[in-house]
């Protein structure tokens, strides 16, 4: 019998509420997180809006153990976010907390950039040949930058920042698959304490990619939606005339434990990571793969892993960026796992209110599926109004829905194609 | 469950002092000073001028024809991962489609990808050239940039830099559809990339993988952190060869190096199936953290004593089997103590007596390809039953007293150990064990 993986506690920071349930009752009142983009002049960018965490600060008790005064903005969601978690399992009470058994497992982002500072020694460091003079550049960088803001940038530090914190020292990963990369993080965090190298891990994803640069990225991408007269409806998944994803920013963290280590400390169970499944579409680094190949063999994986068929399905929390591409894509990936039964099975895309958190995207989105079993109701697609002929399943459109739901399948495709499923249920008795 | 056994088919190595691991361990053995000072940009006002750079990377040839017009969208990791990944499979024997879409002998969706990548650094001439017709009285202008200036750049210049592109264009080019990971944990990067792909093809979800690691910190932003953290040798004007001095008395600091490592992992039975050379087994891997590792400016290995450990009980085996050490040695003073000393926790009495082989000396720190690199550099050791000689060490450093390798001799190597570490307090280590058929 291999081990088996429960949830035992969830935290977030999220455009739609700094912890899970303020999260939870907007995305079922299908409010929007969309706004004007406040953290830099964007008025003039293609898009100008995106989906940003406001008003947030880290708590005090965080913030007052010095050891976090140069984290980056996305570090601090999740430290917030991973603190949420870490108290609501009470592993960090319990006797049984070993921290040589308890490890890491983020998809957690790179640090924003020194913008400032970086572009200005771009600025005054070029040459009159239109190149960047290097030796100037360099004498400029010494006086201008530093270390701290430099180093943690690196992606591999939120997960120094929670060792830190919570005094952990098992195996410790860092991946960034794109917007697969706290899906996957999940996956493979569950694979780690079946195979029995941990009893715990602290997993999900962190990002903030709101600045300048990563916008400017994006809108070249022609991947943002410029739906800038009426940005609170912007993200539209799966309707006809929807035009991109909404860029948004926040931290999703889930504690895991091996279920007899979990019971036997007391814990309460929220739910069990029962499949996963990780692919790549090896296609094209600008495309998806238009059959859906790669989307479909993920979530074949994971329901081969949760040795259930498409039937056991209940909900299925789509990746659902709204690009032309991705939901057209993930449509016919849904039809040809689900057969007959696509059509059947609900499929939302939360990401039409909260906006798309990149590398955080999956744990926040994993978090619903959770809340969707605990309370039976489906989260909406919001701003779904006109159908599109390509995308014709039933989205969940613009209304929560109570449910009976006892598994969900939660999708995240990264750009470049790697693809990642988790399937998970709610907590059971054997 | 039982758990199916992986062993090492393919090597691909692209390092300073060789491209291809046969180039490469030839190299290591005649203990080869690939450091240089740095030709790819003007360094004159770094502290630090000298690094290990492949000064003739052409990834083009690594390319099949069919996708060559994607290597100008392909940053220098990239390249470089691309060109380790058509090393690794060809010197595996494997045909996937990016050798010869007539002869594939692999099943896409059972050959899985895993590359461990760094922060890659926009290319700054190009990012500059767009910058700076967004500039009014001498400052950015964000106006200007979201008007016009953003649009001097390609449409594709962010998936240029996405970390996750060097796995991505591996698995384009070789049709690579199993699972794929990207870890991004600095030096620690390419051990838990192997080590994360080889449960993966144990547990049966892939039957082969490319695995490993690549980065390239040559430019000045890397250049530039490496010196802000104070782990750069300032010294090597006169003699760069000599700068990074693993455990040696007279290190002070490591160079950077640019450079990957990618491995095919296969299952053992498909493996000797199709009468595959085997250079090794994967037997153990180990992972940890440290929490005292987020107060970078004093110098930890992340748990590395605890990984070692647990790669060791991981093999099944006990410290005194372990013929061999490659650790990462990077040639930071405080790094090289605390690594001793890890050695010393992990492997008890066989501290004193083990052989120890550091090898970046030779080439720089190579960062998410360090582990990789020196992976495979330990599968060769283990193939040819070769101990390779330390590189720029003459006498211990205090607390580094180790049983360093001098020479490269023929020995006995039934298990060889592989560590790293990152700066953050991330921790790695693999056990490969001798093949026997």
């Amino acid at each position: 019998m291999r081990r088996r993986v429960v949830v035992t506690g969830m935290g977030c920071v999220t455009p739609l509420g700094h912890d899970v349930e303020t999260m939870w009752a907007a995305l079922l009142a299908g409010k929007s997180g969309i706004s004007k983009t406040e953290l830099f002049d964007s008025s003039t960018f293609p898009s100008t809006f995106s989906a940003q965490v406001k008003g947030f600060e880290l708590p005090e008790p965080l913030a007052a153990s010095g050891k976090h005064d140069h984290a980056g903005r996305h570090t601090r969601f999740a430290l917030a976010a991973a603190d949420q978690a870490w108290q609501a399992s009470g592993l960090g009470a319990s006797d049984a907390l070993d921290p040589g058994r308890t490890g890491i497992y983020l998809g957690s982002g790179e640090g924003s950039l020194d913008f400032d500072n970086f572009t200005s020694l771009l600025i005054d460091a070029w040459s009159d040949e239109g190149r960047l003079d290097t030796v100037r550049w360099g004498e400029l960088a010494f006086e201008r930058m530093h270390v701290d803001r430099e180093q943690e940038q690196e992606a591999n530090m939120v997960v120094a920042h929670l060792a830190a914190q919570f005094g952990v020292r098992g195996p410790a990963f860092n991946i960034l698959t794109a917007c697969a990369a706290s899906t996957q993080a999940i996956g493979e965090a569950t694979m780690i304490i079946r195979h029995g190298d941990a009893d715990a891990m602290i997993s999900g994803g962190a990002h903030s990619m709101i600045h300048p640069y990563g916008l400017t990225g994006f809108n070249r991408l022609t991947a943002l939606s410029r739906r800038n007269d009426d940005v609170a409806t912007a993200s539209r998944p799966f309707d006809l005339t929807r035009d991109g994803f909404v860029l948004g920013e926040g931290s999703s963290i889930l504690i895991l434990e091996d279920r007899e280590f979990a019971l036997a400390r007391g814990a309460k169970v929220l739910a069990e990571i029962i499949g996963f499944g990780s692919s790549a579409d090896a296609f094209r680094i600008t495309d998806q793969d238009s059959a859906g190949e790669g989307a479909s063999a993920a979530m074949r994986e994971a329901l081969a892993d949760a040795a259930l068929s498409p039937s056991d399905i209940d909900y299925v929390s789509a990746h659902g960026t709204a690009t032309k591409q991705n939901d057209q894509v993930e449509t016919r990936a849904l039809k040809v796992v689900f057969g007959e039964l696509a059509g059947k099975v609900p499929v939302s895309s939360v990401k039409s209110m909260i906006g798309h958190l990149i590398a955080a995207a999956g744990a926040t989105e994993l978090i619903t599926c959770v809340l969707a079993i605990r309370d039976q109701v489906l989260p909406p697609t919001t701003n779904l109004h006109t159908p599109d002929p390509d995308c014709d399943l039933d989205y969940v459109p613009n209304a929560p829905r109570k449910a009976k739901v006892r598994i969900c399948m939660s999708n995240s495709f990264g750009f470049g194609g790697q693809n990642d499923t988790l399937i998970i249920t709610g907590a059971r008795e054997a | 469950m039982t758990e199916r056994r992986v062993v090492i088919t393919g090597l691909g190595a692209v390092a300073p002092g060789g491209v291809g691991i046969e180039q490469l361990f030839e190299t290591v053995l005649a203990g080869g000073q690939s450091v240089k000072p740095i030709e790819l940009f003007d360094p004159a006002s770094f502290p630090c001028r000298i690094a290990g750079e492949l000064v003739d990377l052409k990834a083009s040839v690594h390319v099949p024809r069919s996708y060559r017009k994607a290597v100008k969208v392909m940053a220098r990791d990239i390249q470089i991962a691309v060109a380790a990944a058509d090393l690794a499979v060809r010197d595996a024997g494997i045909t996937t489609v990016g050798i010869d879409p007539e002869k594939v002998d692999i099943d896409s969706g059972r050959l899985g990808c895993n590359i461990g990548a760094g922060l890659l650094c926009a290319d700054l001439d190009e990012l500059g050239s767009a910058v700076n017709t967004a500039v009014t009285d001498g400052r950015f202008d964000f106006k200007l940039w979201g008007r016009e200036g953003m649009n001097n750049l390609t449409p594709l210049w962010l998936l240029k830099y996405l970390p996750n592109m060097l796995a991505c264009h591996v698995t384009i080019i070789h049709a690579a559809k199993g699972p794929s990971n990207t870890i991004t944990c600095g030096e620690a990067s390419g051990l838990l990339a192997v080590g994360e792909a080889t449960r993966t093809v144990a547990r049966g979800a892939a039957d082969a993988a490319i695995a490993g690691g690549a980065e390239s910190k040559l430019n000045p932003m890397g250049l530039l952190r490496q010196c802000l953290l104070g782990r750069l040798a300032t010294t090597g004007d006169g003699d760069p060869g000599g700068a990074c001095r693993p455990f040696d008395k007279a290190a002070n600091g490591t160079v950077i190096g640019e450079g990957g490592g990618l491995l095919i992992l296969e299952e053992h039975d498909r493996a000797a199936g199709r009468s595959a050379r085997i250079y090794a087994e994967v037997a153990g891997f180990g992972a940890a953290c440290d929490p005292e590792g987020v107060d970078y400016t004093r110098p930890t290995v992340g748990g590395l004593d605890r990984a070692m450990a647990m790669a060791i009980a991981d093999a099944g085996i006990e410290p005194d089997q372990i013929d061999l050490l490659i650790p990462q040695g990077t040639g930071v003073a405080g790094e090289d103590a605390a690594e001793a000393s890890a050695v010393r926790a992990s492997l008890g009495r066989r501290a004193e007596s083990v052989p120890v082989s550091p090898l970046t000396g030779g080439f720089g720190d190579l960062f998410a390809g360090a582990g990789a690199v020196n992976l495979a550099l330990a599968a060769m050791a283990t193939h040819t039953q070769t101990i390779p000689p330390a590189v720029n060490f003459e006498s211990p450093a205090e607390g580094c007293e180790l049983a360093i390798a001098r020479q490269g001799v023929k020995a006995q190597i039934n298990y060889a150990l592989t560590g790293g570490f990152a700066v953050g307090g991330h921790s790695a280590a693999v056990v490969l064990k001798r093949y026997v058929p």
